[in-house]
């Protein structure tokens, strides 16, 4: 007899889990929650200087003021008074007598309304008494956590004796996540010290632990849910802490419900951002710009605590060689401290700023050489007889650029295309175009070894029906519906049989954020392992029952042929239940092979490399120093896509994301410490009209993870976003033409119509020099 | 004395809303979150900027109801007596499925964490109405207002340009209703002044009430589209009470070609004078896709874009270069002036208490001027100008004969650039002339640095837009 054919819910183009109820409007955030009755609103208040002693708080008439049920401060914290996920010490739920950055939050109030509730925090009068505050990463003197040094071969001998070298600075924006959802957290107390929260977060685990810390509970005390989150790019990892933290004391000395979702200026002032960096590399090379060493220093704006940084840093370091290889390499990173907000996670974690330096590196030596830049990149690629050690000494074993490179040059038309761009810009006029193409390579897992494990549990239900759970969130990279196809899969039923759920800290415990791209690798696996176990129980199970093989025993769309005869999925289920087998599992999965040693800088922290090409062209208004970006193609590496709508999705997504960091995205601090773009009406990410006209974007349907990973997919979160290295060498390119291409015009981050119009005028002085 | 109704009257999706506690500074999103349960709509910024709360707002205009889309976070609910709100919830397909533009954005994927989607949607819903079948141009421009963080916009702008396969606007239900809305709506149109919260607020029958309503409260916080109130209100918890509210005023937004001037009455919108002013002034189209997004567009007004004498306001510049003159009332009373001279300092403009902004008269260009209208900023749509600037140059037999330089973002107020105009003024039309007049502009303007742009940039850019406006020009001269 032959059965259905199996069906293969993995590797489909599946829409989003919640697409419908999205466009409907009845997809629910942790606002859009039906309220308890009573539930009081939370609001901080917010310190009005870099860094200073608080002289006095007097609160007074914030109590007093309308509505207000009573107030907050760090003497209300009955545990800890600290948020920081790395359990620092130096990040506090309200600042205690001094106050490190403008923007951190003092006390709360709480009121009967939300609008109340943001009236009266505006009625503290605080009184502050100075202290010197450091506001340039480049400024500080102080580090917020140990630097790291990768190192291999004698830079200095090698820089001594290359042909040429040059040194030279480069400084990268920060980036403000702009998620569309802000942060909000919303606490509800149980019975004794129980407490219930739900989460806007990344990191429900991380939630769950800094809550019970705060209020002096065991973890077991505190659970965390979260469904949905609208936005996250790593901007909900850690700093969900603080909003989640408030909720939960509040709640706790008011007995009552209680909500805190800070306004956008609140959210942007008082929360951590992209790190900008300031890269100061020495890079030695021949006339063929073959690289010989680079040492490079990674200056880090880390803010007034450590939060993430350490790790943000160290993956800036893991990138800084992006796809090349060099022969002698120092990579130091300088995490420093300042009194602006602490900044944090955001897709990459660092690694776009690695890449940007080993970007530039690229740009000065093609300069230099007067050769180009993508001749330069060939050059320089991993890749031949001992050219394949990264600079943490981790060998590059499943290295597919030259492919991705060579197969995007084609579909792009690089070549007549940038001899055109020459051409245009060889008639002189004001406009003026720039073309190029820049490579990813991303290292996969998290740096923190112990962080690559995740959990899952799966219940069958006598009727056949399935709920999944697991340790990853959604924030709209569609992980619930890979790791539902996952599971589908296993049991070959309809994706609509698998119930996906919100995120409990009740249900898989100890999880890792779900970040560094690794939700659908970790949890699919888990989820796998899960689903997998009641598999083989009910296999064992119906060989026993039915008296036949295990091997003549399979699961074909919906349905299971035992031997000779074929029954619904739900009816073995149900004769399972009967005969006392156990329907529910957890699985658990922990990335294999990896291992870092940070003293000695040597290891293999990733389990394998993701990689990407992309070729941006640009136009250049040199009279404003306004541009377009005209067309963008990318041929990118999901391994065997688990989904490759989603996917293209986040490789789209991911670009453009990128794209705003480097061209309109910019973090304004005055003399005073004060974020000054903290809206949107000041703070400006890409728009519809930004989308590139032609935007060409594939997965390479060859590729597939040289590694066991689930369904050989690979991580996919981040490396797009690296791709925005395109852009700023396409920019870079058309300012370099208004003087005959002579000099590398060294431009920052985020390229602004004002920097290049200024890097314009800037490359006019040399030249008449 | 006109006679006065206590209660606002509204209709939300299919509900006749009667509400006599709104408060002047009660936003519709609020309102339709809070206190109707209707949370599909999103705050996502509360300034009118990223388009998560949009919804569309139908109004009797000449007995049919329009619908526009507009930004619910700002829009308040004096403002919306007679009017009837579509939120998400109300969308349905001709099957009672999921509506032509939903369905397409779901086939595309056009949502991933979905908070921005239901405003996209409902944008995209304001646009199908239009134009089923809608160009990418006309699509992007439509999207101006609105952000997306996770999709890069690529899917959105497939579904935009697909939902007109997936149903046409014949079918939709807001358009089978338009006729039943508009009688509900009119059977709510009573011709009375409404008077909330014990008369601090205040909507006016028609432009007289008004004259007479600020006459008896000249200290009052004048409303029209909200697009800078709502934002002192959302972001400076500023109580704006008492308050007038304005934009309903049909007879103040009337818009009226007259001895060779375009009359743009106070409460026009910029979509309603869209039309009539980039038809009667070349080269203005372009500047006009660049205010705002379409929801701002909609909602802000030519009045109320001058009232409040912003130094960064978009259309002062172009008004002032084109020479256009202010009208001012009060009570019975009229005067008008040259625009330029209605903005005294930073902050400060010549506007007497319980005077208003009835009109600004824009003088049809001569057949011989030429007109450029420049706006730079960081990024190029919905953004604020780092410099703005309208420029009117006529030259007769080679000589430069008059000379309008306006900028924005230059100086404490939207200002002419004088000693740029005389430098220009009388000489040949050439380069020489234009670079004294870019070297003139170092006395006119001492620019400042902030968040936009650096004083440099500001500076330079004002002496390249001069550059620009010769290109954009010589070739003509020589012909």
């Amino acid at each position: 007899m032959t059965g259905p054919a199996l069906r293969e819910h993995m590797h489909r183009a599946y829409r989003h889990d919640s697409a419908a109820r999205h466009v409907t409007g009845l997809a629910a955030y942790a606002d859009d929650l039906v309220e308890p009755a009573g539930m009081l609103h939370a609001c901080l208040g917010l310190s009005t200087a870099a860094h200073a002693d608080i002289a006095e708080m007097d609160l007074t008439e914030v109590g007093s003021a309308p509505g207000v049920v009573g107030v907050l401060t760090a003497a209300d914290i009955p545990g800890e008074n600290d948020i920081s996920p790395v359990g620092a010490g130096d990040d506090p739920v309200f600042a205690d007598g001094v106050v490190s950055f403008y923007g951190q939050s003092m006390f709360a109030v709480v009121a009967t309304t939300r609008a109340e509730a943001r009236r009266a925090a505006r009625r503290a009068r605080v009184v502050y008494e100075p202290r010197p505050a450091v506001i340039e990463g480049e400024d500080a003197l102080e580090t917020v956590s140990e630097p790291l040094t990768l190192a291999r071969g004698d830079v200095e001998a090698a820089l001594d004796s290359a042909p040429r070298r040059l040194k030279g600075t480069l400084r990268v924006g920060g980036q403000d996540h702009f998620y569309l959802e802000s942060h909000i957290a919303f606490a509800l107390p149980g019975e004794d010290d129980e407490i219930r929260v739900v989460s806007s977060t990344q990191h429900p685990s991380e939630v769950q632990h800094v809550v019970a810390h705060v209020l002096a509970v065991p973890s077991s005390a505190v659970t965390v849910n979260v469904r949905r989150m609208g936005g996250a790019f790593g901007g909900k990892e850690s700093q969900s802490n603080l909003f989640a933290a408030v909720a939960a004391l509040a709640a706790r000395k008011f007995g009552r419900a209680v909500k805190l979702r800070p306004d956008r200026d609140d959210d942007m002032t008082a929360t951590g951002k992209r790190h900008d960096f300031r890269v100061d590399y020495d890079v030695g090379f021949d006339d063929e710009g073959r690289i010989l060493a680079v040492d490079s220093v990674l200056t880090a704006r880390c803010g007034f605590s450590v939060d993430l940084s350490g790790a943000v840093s160290d993956r800036a370091l893991f990138h800084a060689d992006n796809a090349y290889f060099f022969p002698a390499v120092r990579l130091r990173s300088r995490p420093m401290r300042t009194n602006t907000v602490s900044n944090t996670a955001f897709r990459g974690f660092g690694s776009p700023q690695g890449v940007m330096a080993a970007e530039r590196i690229v740009e000065e030596v093609a300069y230099g050489t007067g050769r180009s830049t993508l001749d330069i990149r060939k050059t320089n690629f991993y890749g031949g007889p001992g050219r394949n050690l990264t600079p943490y000494h981790q060998p590059v074993e499943d290295n597919i650029l030259p492919r991705l490179v060579a197969e995007i040059e084609e579909r792009a038309d690089y070549a007549p295309r940038r001899q055109a761009v020459l051409d245009f810009n060889a008639k002189g006029g004001v406009l003026r175009r720039g073309i190029a193409l820049t490579p990813v390579k991303f290292g996969v897992s998290f740096t923190a070894t112990w962080m690559n494990q995740a959990g899952a549990l799966v219940h069958v239900y006598r009727d056949g029906s399935i709920h999944l759970n697991h340790g990853g969130t959604e924030m709209g990279q569609g992980l619930f519906i890979k790791v539902a196809s996952v599971v589908a899969d296993c049991f070959q039923v309809d994706l609509d049989c698998v119930r996906i759920t919100a995120t409990s800290t009740g249900k898989v415990p100890n999880t890792s954020a779900t970040a560094a791209s690794t939700g659908s690798d970790l949890n699919g696996m888990a989820a796998f392992e899960a689903a997998e176990t009641i598999r083989r129980r009910l296999v064992a199970f119906a060989a026993d029952n039915w008296n036949v093989e295990p091997g003549q025993i399979a699961f074909e769309a919906g349905r299971v042929r035992i031997g000779n005869q074929d029954i619904a999925f739900a009816e073995l289920v149900e004769a399972a239940y009967m005969a006392r087998v156990q329907l529910s599992a957890t699985g658990f999965y922990r990335t294999p092979e990896i291992h870092w040693d940070r003293a000695a800088g040597r290891g293999r922290p990733f389990y394998y490399f993701a990689y990407s090409a992309g070729v941006t062209e640009v136009e250049v208004d040199t009279l404003t120093g306004e541009y377009r970006v005209t067309r963008v193609d990318i041929l990118h590496d999901a391994g065997r896509s688990l989904n490759p709508a989603i996917d293209l999705g986040q490789v789209e997504g991911g670009f453009i994301q990128g794209m705003g960091w480097v061209t309109t995205e910019e973090l304004w601090w005055d003399g005073e410490g004060r974020l000054r773009t903290h809206a949107p009406s000041t703070y400006k990410i890409p728009l519809a009209s930004d989308c590139p006209p032609v935007f060409n974007v594939h997965l390479a349907e060859w590729s597939q993870n040289a590694k066991p990973t689930i369904g050989r997919s690979k991580a996919i979160g981040e490396p797009p976003l690296l791709l925005c290295a395109s852009v700023v060498e396409a920019l870079s390119m058309a300012v370099a033409s208004t003087a005959g291409y002579r000099y590398c015009p060294r431009l920052d981050t985020p390229a602004t119509p004002e920097r290049l119009l200024l890097a314009i005028e800037r490359l006019g002085q040399e030249g008449a020099e | 004395m006109t006679a006065v109704r206590r209660e606002l009257r509204f209709l939300v999706n299919d509900e006749e809303v009667v509400l006599g506690d709104a408060g002047a500074g009660d936003s519709l999103l609020d309102f339709l979150r809070l206190r109707r349960g209707l949370r599909g709509t999103k705050e996502g910024c509360a300034e009118g900027d990223c388009g998560a709360c949009t919804v569309l707002v139908g109004r009797l205009r000449e007995g049919d109801v329009r619908y526009e889309a507009i930004n619910s976070c700002i829009r308040l609910l004096p403002s919306l007596d007679g009017c009837h709100v579509v939120t998400v919830e109300h969308l349905a397909g001709a099957d009672g499925g999921l509506h032509p533009v939903q369905q397409a954005m779901v086939d595309c994927h056009g949502s991933q964490c979905g908070f921005c989607t239901p405003g996209i949607v409902m944008v995209l819903v304001a646009l199908w109405l239009e134009r089923p079948r809608p160009s990418e141009a006309e699509v992007r421009r439509a999207l101006q207002g609105n952000l997306c963080r996770c999709t890069g916009y690529a899917p959105i702008l497939r579904a935009a340009a697909a939902a007109g396969d997936y149903g046409l606007p014949e079918d939709d239900g807001l358009v089978r209703n338009r006729e039943a809305v508009a009688a509900r709506l009119a059977a709510m149109a009573d011709g009375n002044r409404v008077e909330l919260e014990r008369g601090s607020v205040v909507v006016p029958a028609d432009e007289d009430d008004l004259a007479d309503a600020l006459e008896a409260e000249p200290a009052a916080t004048i409303v029209a589209g909200a697009t800078d109130v709502g934002v002192w209100i959302n972001k400076d918890l500023r109580d704006i009470a008492p308050a007038v509210f304005i934009g309903h005023l049909d007879g103040l937004g009337r818009i009226a070609a007259k001895d060779g001037a375009i009359g743009i009455g106070a409460t026009a919108s910029y979509s309603d004078a869209e039309a009539a002013l980039t038809e009667a002034v070349p080269g203005l189209a372009d500047y006009w896709s660049r205010i705002g997004g379409w929801q701002i567009r909609n909602m802000g007004t030519v009045g109320g874009n001058i009232a409040n004498g912003s130094p960064i306001a978009d259309l002062p510049p172009v008004l002032i270069a084109l020479g256009a003159e202010l009208v001012l009332r009060k009570g019975g009373k009229r005067r008008a002036m040259p625009l330029e001279a209605y903005f005294l300092d930073y902050g400060r403009q010549d506007l007497a208490p319980g005077e208003f902004v009835e009109e600004v008269r824009v003088p049809v260009p001569a057949e011989d001027a030429w007109l450029s209208f420049y706006k730079v900023s960081k990024r190029r749509d919905e953004d604020i100008s780092s410099v703005c600037a309208g420029f009117m140059v006529r030259v007769r037999e080679g000589r430069i004969e008059e000379a309008r330089l306006a900028f924005g973002g230059m100086a404490a107020t939207p200002t002419r650039a004088r000693a740029g105009e005389a430098a220009l003024c009388g000489r040949n039309w050439d380069e020489a002339a234009v670079e004294a007049a870019r070297q003139a502009l170092d006395r006119d303007f001492t620019p400042i640095s902030d968040w936009r742009a650096s004083a440099e940039y500001r500076a330079l850019v004002a002496r390249n837009l001069l550059t620009r406006f010769y290109l954009d020009h010589s070739p003509a001269a020589s012909s």
